[in-house]
């Protein structure tokens, strides 16, 4: 038995355990639901523990903000959901010109514009694509459980300046709402000095940190070291969960709420003899490529299930091309799937009627 | 520009720029030059240059870099309040300086400018007020003058389309923390000479952590004004300065430092108590039976559904389940109305969504009229029936008819027909462990009092239950 202390807590709220023990220090934020819980829980705890913590005027200064304190050497984050990562786009691609750490946790809900607070999946494409102006990525973490949504943020940090990047916490409103067990992590991480961020000493006058190269040669050469960097992280972190895979004929991909409902899906399939299968990715970005293409090539048919127009099943029809044949299973504006909604869909394709 | 007399504060070679390493960037007769000189010069006089971190905007001072001899950041169009206010939190005694345009500052960047000024941040900010967009050409600024014309205000800019030119030192004036606001000018050398007094000042309250310091600096741009410098800074006098007039507009340097609310950082053991302190879920045994309860709590708000729900869960999980609790949030609470859906199962949980319940606790009329079409054939409906005068209308179902409310009023606390409900569930599931409840309502009950009365209540529910249900 484990003697971390175990407590049932919301998956906003579990962000803030991670993130204090994963050695957050900087937490900037604005109020938005369904992410507003984190921003409670950092103005109690972060301020308590001697951690900062201050609710700015917008989520513009906000992400200005943690390129501040990010550029001086402080590890940092946010939280915020559909209309504030809008707003942080710029932001967040001066961070990725500059190659500063960053935590973002975005609880996603239902757009576009205001939409409403009931869950979508439907920032796949600004966050695991990039979303600013310009070519960078960031890591993409995906929980679909309150422990997840703990231990993700745990791990960002160290991921953030390891890469120098940002993190994204990609999670939805019932996976930020929902309550569940969660198991505290026992080591406090700390970042280091970093050679290259600002102390306001003598050691680190000489550095800078922008995101501004005027000479095209330049910039194509920092540029190129990006895209580099972007591949190494393909290579180096890629991380999933398998259900009943092995020898799946129907093979669902999904990721947070929907990687839940999908779960209850392939077990109650498996019970009627059905060989439905779970690919989840526990990383967006990477995308666990060549572990799809695998179960792709002996699979019935794939099928990426999301709560989106189709931003992720573009992931996963280039990924499949040629392999088997993709379906997509999709649904907008906060409307969560029952788990007999995509039994009854699977089963028709195993029947050769399409319902 | 050509620096003549290099400021030790400026590098000796202007490396970061390329080509041309010996001159700025700046255009003849630009009032950015004389700023940056003014500065250097402070930083060494003040000794400030190794803990200096100078933020340099969007505009044609984003290049900056080229030349302090500090620390540097380039800021985003219109943020660098907002970075250094970053900063700030991070290093205490670094020497912040805020050096933006009038496009900066004063256009996009309002909200970060008027929002550092007003939580006080210690910083000092230079605003180069030139009346123009420099950097892209010569577009109108806020600050353009009526009458002026750009290459956005081809026939003068109008007050009418336009809007009329602003006056920062007069918008910061209107608020509260800045400790120090003047606006100086750089027309003639007695005025340069003059904004390196208060440049000086500017600085000095970083030093002393006074707060906010903004210095608007009237200054030319000969390039876009399509001048010579020497007429540019005639027409300063003549038309810049009567709009915006060249005076102190606060000092407040001898007024004590701000109050500082530092609250000491905590290590890894204070920081896990600190997490800890709303209570463990004790480790108590693992399950043995094999089930899957999707519960349904409803009622409306201060009937403590969302609470029952926890409690639930807390006790499913001490139980050794899994257990999830999905609250229905925001909006939908609004006009009273609350539901949780606890599942908890020897299984891992899927989908955490109580669509087909196979319990629903209904606490209100409305609650059963939502939901009682939802619940699982075989399943079980519990009705609080102080409240709810109809019956339910299904045959394929269990029911339970409890007078929760009114046993809840007895012992004076209305609240409590939750604790009655739930309790009286796990009865009839053969679930409940009185010892283990006791346990677990700390978790989810967070008031002393509160804890003994719903204890109380615990034990009048299996009374009620033995006598009548039993
Ligand atoms: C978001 C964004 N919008 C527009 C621009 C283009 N831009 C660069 S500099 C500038 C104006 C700068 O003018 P000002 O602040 O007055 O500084 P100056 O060049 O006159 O010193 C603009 C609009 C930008 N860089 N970023
Ligand atoms: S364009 Fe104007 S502000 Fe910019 S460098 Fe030239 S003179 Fe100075």
């Amino acid at each position: 038995m484990s003697n971390k202390v175990k407590q049932l807590i919301k998956g906003n709220e579990a962000v803030i355990y991670g993130a204090l023990m994963g050695g957050a220090t900087h937490f900037f934020g604005y109020p938005i639901t369904p992410a507003s819980e984190i921003a409670h829980g950092a103005a109690k705890y972060f301020t308590l523990s001697g951690r900062h913590f201050l609710q700015a005027e917008s989520e513009v200064s906000v992400i200005n903000m943690l390129y501040g304190a990010s550029g001086a050497g402080a590890r940092v984050m946010t939280a915020s959901s559909g209309p504030g990562m809008s707003l942080m786009a710029e932001g967040l691609s001066y961070i990725a010109g500059a190659e500063l750490p960053c935590v973002v946790v975005d609880v996603q809900r239902a757009g576009p514009g205001l939409g409403n607070i009931w869950p979508e999946q439907s920032d796949y494409n600004i966050t695991v694509k990039g979303g600013g102006h310009g070519n960078y990525k960031s890591i993409v973490l995906a929980p679909h459980s309150a422990q997840e949504m703990c231990d993700f943020t745990y791990q960002a940090f160290e991921l953030a300046d390891k890469y120098r990047i940002t993190v994204i916490v990609l999670a939805d409103a019932y996976i930020g709402q929902m309550m569940e067990a969660v198991e505290i992590p026992d080591r406090l991480l700390e970042g280091e000095r970093k050679d290259w961020a600002l102390y306001a000493d003598k050691e680190s006058r000489g550095n800078l940190v922008t995101s501004i190269l005027m000479d095209p040669q330049l910039q194509s050469e920092h540029n190129w070291k990006l895209q580099r960097k972007y591949e190494q992280i393909s290579r180096e972190f890629c991380q999933w969960e398998e259900l009943e895979c092995e020898d799946a004929d129907y093979l669902l991909v999904a990721y947070g709420i929907s990687a839940r409902v999908c779960h209850s899906a392939v077990e109650v399939l498996r019970k009627k003899g059905v060989k439905a299968g779970l690919l989840r990715p526990k990383t967006l970005f990477p995308f666990p490529e060549d572990r799809l293409k695998e179960l792709a090539s002996s699979a019935r048919k794939v099928a990426a299930a999301e709560l989106s127009n189709g931003q992720m099943a573009d992931d996963v029809d280039r990924l499949c091309g040629g392999l088997c044949p993709t379906e997509r299973l999709c649904w907008l504006g906060g409307v969560i799937p029952s788990v007999q909604e995509i039994c009854d869909t699977v089963e028709g394709w195993e029947s050769g009627v399409e319902r | 520009m050509i620096v003549k007399e290099k400021p030790k504060a400026f590098y000796d070679t202007f490396e970061r720029k390329g080509a041309g390493q010996e001159v700025t960037h700046y255009c003849p007769g630009c009032g950015h030059g004389t700023a940056h000189k003014l500065i250097a010069e402070l930083l060494v006089e003040l000794d400030i240059q190794d803990r200096t971190i100078f933020l340099s905007p969007v505009g044609c001072s984003v290049f900056a870099y080229y030349y302090m001899d500090t620390g540097n950041i380039q800021c985003a169009h219109g943020r660098a309040p907002a970075v250094g206010t970053g900063i700030r939190r991070t290093h205490k005694d670094a020497i912040l300086i805020s050096y933006q345009g009038d496009g900066d500052l004063a256009a996009i960047g309002t909200a970060e400018i008027i929002h550092a000024a007003n939580r006080g941040e210690n910083m000092t900010v230079f605003f180069i007020n030139n009346a123009i967009y420099g950097m892209t050409g010569g577009q109108m600024a806020p600050t353009t003058l009526e009458g002026q014309k750009t290459l956005t205000t081809p026939l003068g800019r109008s007050s009418g389309r336009d809007g009329n030119p602003i006056g920062m030192a007069e918008v910061m004036d209107a608020i509260k923390a800045p400790v120090y606001i003047e606006r100086v000018s750089l027309s003639t050398p007695g005025k340069v000479l003059k904004a390196r007094k208060v440049f000086k000042k500017a600085l000095e309250n970083q030093i002393d952590k006074k707060g906010f310091s903004f210095v608007e600096v009237l200054s030319p741009c000969p390039i876009n004004w399509k001048m010579d410098p020497v007429e540019a800074r005639s027409w300063m006098q003549e038309h810049l300065e009567p709009l915006y007039p060249v005076r102190n507009f606060r000092d407040g340097s001898h007024l004590p430092v701000p109050h500082d609310d530092f609250i000491p950082f905590m290590k890894e053991d204070e920081i896990i108590n600190l997490l800890s302190s709303g209570g463990a879920i004790p480790d108590v045994k693992a399950s043995e039976s094999d089930l899957e309860q999707r519960v349904k709590i409803a009622g409306f708000g201060g009937q403590g559904v969302l609470s029952a729900g926890i409690l639930l869960a807390n006790y499913a999980i001490a139980s050794g389940y899994e257990a999830t609790w999905l609250p229905s949030y925001g909006p939908e609470m609004r006009g009273g109305k609350a539901n949780a859906g606890v599942i908890f199962s020897n299984r891992s949980i899927g989908s955490p969504v109580v669509a087909e319940p196979n319990v629903l606790i209904a606490l209100n009329s409305p609650s059963l009229t939502s939901f009682e079409n939802d619940v699982e054939p075989g399943g079980l409906i519990m009705v609080n029936s102080t409240l709810v005068r109809e019956e339910v209308k299904r045959d394929d179902v269990d029911v339970l008819y409890i007078p929760a409310s009114e046993m809840a009023r007895e012992s004076g606390v209305l609240a409590t027909a939750n604790i009655i409900m739930l309790t009286i569930y796990l009865k009839y599931k053969g679930l409940a462990d009185t010892e283990l409840l006791r346990k677990v309502l700390p978790l989810s009950v967070k008031r002393k009092d509160a804890v003994d009365l719903n204890l109380k209540m615990m034990e009048k529910a299996l009374a009620y239950y033995d006598r009548e249900l039993a």
